[in-house]
């Protein structure tokens, strides 16, 4: 895709809103495109080989901490943001140092993290004086006069929703890119292959495999805080645990881990698969969408392991080189 | 007993053997011989049908081998005995042993076989409880042997038992070559080390760069100087 | 003793019974990985199907228990070996991740599929079996039974890989894969062999949770991430690291729970294991790769 196109592309975006879109629509877009920032933050981190299952906890470390800032201390979530940042890169840091140092991949580094999403969710069931436990928490709403509160984040317009949400998924995008280009990127893939010899040219892979988390860990922790403060309602199974964590990779890899915009498509197939089984079948039959989706994992992994998006491109870049040969002989 | 004719085989796009052909008949010991990449343990591969053929025919008694998978070519009588020894580390002298006889037929015989193969390797039996990656090169290749040992097998496959082994241990193991020969085992012995080999087996095969290039009696191959370049280098 | 607070040592030994069922829960888990380097992400859904198993068997259809449970066992080693060769067989030689995540799918299908047919309501196997009393401590009997069973299903499954000859291949194969038709052993014929031992160990273990808890869709997710901690805590693969994990992670829950709040207790055991993560990533009694 071209530059321009891209950006006429983003315009259209932007704008599309302003042409009179319903409520639920706009909010099924805002939906996609803070899903869609969520996933990329992980695949940052998973198309580099490092598959972390514990993506949840630095999500629910970003939703809850503002949200009990705010409700316990009147902490504004701006102010709240800097220490749930914070927290997380201490957390991200626990984890990766020594898996990293140790060379601790694949199975084990997916368990360890994902024991990391558990204690998150853990914790905040068992301080449920302070957190309401499994019934959730809402923020203290400051829209009770007014339809619009930037000290506390909250703002009734989705409208304005969706602008800040466009902005950080572009942030994200932009995040992911310059992980891809940066010399880190090249080190990583040679450490996939190879990670004596990428250590032997002097590539400090501790230290870049850490950076690449940290990034990944403080964007999923802003889309915590982002996903708390829109929804207006948090519980522990939805913003930490395994259950967050899987959705996560499954975004990521069915829309395409391995290509920027992919993981974004995956998030507008989740949420699509989901409002579409949600508008048939309504909420009676319950369990079909969780059977569908699991049994789409299943298939995607086996059949399309590069996802929608990678699926897409193989098949876009297949077609035009053998146009090129074509034309060529 | 074995016939390969015409084989072909290689991994992939690469081509590790051209239109082989060779015999091993019953109660004979048969060297293969060359120098390093030469193909030797693709062949022995190829018998065992841990690799695919591209052309050509492998027989064992007459009956095809052609699409026979790996996992019955022991039932066939072929006793495979791998480059590296490959025994399981973690398991005792006498699992790894055991494991021989896998095949329902070979378990019946079991105790009998074990203690011939105790005759045969004295050290097998004082180390039966130990773990066979604590033992030493030459007993792990003696373990390994009698591991092939332990299916009865009418034919013994052997991918370079002296490799990687102190020179005295070189020769026990040949010993034990010697001393299956005498007993009437069929064997293929796959090995670099030309001359000793050559002192034990009846017939040789020089195998370069994946083909034949001649064969005959040991004694006559051991005097002529088409080994000595293959030896050489030259 | 008077110093010697009786409810610590209930504590202790409810720790004790805890860690037999966590151990049973275990090996299954770490006898896939050591066997054919995978890692069920769905074992406790392959659990919560077996107490389902015994709920609808017992409880709709009248079954004795003492029909039911094996029925459950095999049900679930049923799954496990289907499992293995329709989802998990086509990617064993992709990238290990994609073999975790495979069964990170069949998590949520195993999830949907229960709840579409069992519905989100809790259900009881409606047995209550007696308390107890030792001294002056109450053991419940289910637990003690659990124990027991788990560790003679344990000793079980040690007797069969120690002494047969299937037993050994396994042990073998998870030590060199390749050469294993040169005995003529099929991996193939292995890996399902063990994917079903692996399902019959869930069912066992099912058979006895569903005598303590109820049972839900959901419940996997309660106590899978458990399963994984203590494996990864005793070295993944490591069946006997993983023994010894599943008693200290059940002492900790058991009495981090008693000196503070229950669900503390966990928390305490989780952070126990951060700390040993940190120290050393590859578990107590793993190797360094």
């Amino acid at each position: 895709m071209t530059k321009s196109l891209r950006w006429i592309g983003v315009a259209a975006l932007a704008l599309a809103p302003l042409m009179g879109m319903g409520e639920y629509p706009l909010h099924l877009l805002v939906l996609c495109l803070l899903w869609g920032f969520v996933y990329t933050s992980w695949a940052i981190m998973g198309r580099l080989g490092m598959v972390s299952l514990g993506h949840g906890g630095f999500f629910g470390i970003g939703a809850y901490g503002v949200v009990m800032g705010w409700n316990h201390f009147g902490l504004s979530p701006w102010l709240g943001l800097p220490i749930v940042l914070v927290s997380t890169a201490i957390v991200a840091f626990l984890i990766g140092y020594p898996c990293f140092r140790l060379k601790i991949v694949g199975h084990y580094f997916a368990l360890v993290t994902l024991a990391l999403s558990e204690i998150v969710r853990m914790i905040i069931v068992a301080l449920r004086d302070q957190t309401g436990g499994s019934l959730g928490a809402t923020p203290t709403t400051a829209l009770a006069d007014t339809s619009w509160s930037i000290v506390a984040l909250q703002f009734s317009s989705k409208l304005v929703w969706f602008y800040i949400v466009l902005g950080v998924w572009l942030i994200g995008l932009w995040v992911w890119t310059r992980v891809d280009r940066s010399m880190a990127r090249l080190a990583l893939e040679a450490i996939s292959q190879e990670e004596d010899a990428a250590a032997s040219i002097g590539v400090n892979v501790t230290k870049v495999k850490l950076a690449v988390t940290m990034i990944s860990a403080l964007l999923t922790c802003i889309g915590g805080v982002l996903y708390a403060q829109y929804q207006l309602y948090i519980n522990p199974e939805t913003v930490s645990g395994i259950g967050i964590s899987l959705q996560m990779v499954f975004g990521a890899i069915a829309g395409g881990l391995y290509v920027r915009l992919g993981p974004t498509v995956g998030a507008v197939f989740t949420l699509l698969l989901a409002e579409g089984l949600r508008l048939a079948l309504g909420h009676q039959i319950h369990g079909l969408d969780t059977t569908i989706y699991g049994l789409l994992l299943v298939l995607f992994i086996i059949f399309m392991p590069k996802g929608i998006l990678g699926a897409a491109t193989q098949l876009w870049d297949r077609r035009r080189g053998a146009k090129a040969l074509a034309t060529a002989t | 007993m074995l016939a390969l004719r015409n084989v072909s085989a290689g991994y992939g796009s690469f081509q590790a053997l051209f239109d082989v052909s060779l015999d091993v008949n019953a109660g004979e010991t048969v060297a293969v011989i060359g120098p390093n990449g030469a193909g030797k343990t693709t062949l022995l591969r190829v018998i065992s049908r841990l690799i695919d053929v591209t052309a050509g025919e492998l027989s064992m008694e007459g009956k095809s081998l052609g699409q026979v998978p790996a996992y019955e070519v022991i039932g066939h009588g072929i006793a495979h005995v791998p480059e590296n020894r490959r025994l399981f580390p973690r398991l005792s002298v006498e699992d790894n042993l055991r494991m021989g006889a896998f095949l329902p037929a070979a378990r019946e015989k079991y105790a009998e076989r074990l203690a011939r193969v105790y005759d045969l390797f004295p050290r097998m039996q004082e180390r039966r409880s130990q773990p066979a990656g604590t033992l030493s090169g030459g007993e792990q290749q003696m373990c390994a042997i009698g591991r092939a040992l332990m299916s009865g097998p009418k034919l013994l496959l052997l991918d370079e038992p002296s490799a990687g082994l102190a020179p005295v241990v070189v020769q026990s193991i040949f010993e034990v070559v010697k001393t299956m020969s005498a007993e009437g085992y069929t064997v293929l012995i796959v090995e670099q080390n030309i001359r000793q080999v050559l002192k034990v087996a009846d017939r040789a095969y020089l195998l370069e760069t994946g083909r034949i290039k001649s064969s005959g009696p040991s004694e006559e191959l051991l005097g002529s100087d088409e080994i000595k370049r293959a030896y050489l280098g030259l | 003793m008077q110093i010697f607070d009786v409810f610590l040592l209930e504590a202790i030994v409810n720790g004790i019974l805890l860690g037999g069922i966590l151990a049973l829960l275990a090996l299954g888990l770490n006898l896939i990985f050591g066997v054919i380097d995978v890692v069920w992400i769905c074992y406790a859904e392959l659990i919560m199907i077996g107490m389902y198993a015994v709920y609808y068997l017992h409880n709709v259809y009248a079954w004795p228990l003492w029909l039911a449970f094996p029925a459950c066992i095999a049900v679930v080693a049923v799954l496990g070996a289907v499992m293995h060769q329709l989802v998990i067989k086509p990617v064993l030689s992709a990238e290990p991740i994609n073999q975790l995540l495979v069964t990170g799918g069949v998590l949520f299908l195993l999830q949907g599929v229960a709840t579409l047919a069992f519905g989100v309501e809790f259900k009881n196997l409606g047995i209550s079996l007696p308390t107890l009393q030792v001294g002056e401590m109450y053991l419940s009997f289910a637990r003690l039974i659990a124990f027991v069973v788990a560790l003679a299903g344990m000793i079980a499954v040690y007797v069969f890989l120690k002494r047969t000859y299937l037993g050994t291949a396994i042990r073998a194969i998870s030590q060199d894969r390749s050469i294993m038709p040169l005995m003529g052993v099929n991996p193939n014929r292995i890996f399902l062999f063990t994917s079903a031992l692996g399902g019959g160990l869930a069912g066992l273990a099912g058979c006895l949770l569903v005598l303590q808890y109820d049972i839900h869709p959901a419940i996997g997710l309660t106590f899978g991430p458990i399963i994984f901690l203590v494996c990864v805590l005793g070295g993944l693969g490591n069946m006997i690291g993983g023994f010894v994990a599943a008693f200290i992670f059940a002492q900790f829950i058991s009495v981090g729970g008693y000196f503070f709040h229950l669900e503390w207790g966990y928390v305490i055991a989780f952070l126990f294991f951060i700390a040993v993560m940190f120290w050393r990533p590859q578990g107590l009694f793993g190797a360094r790769s």
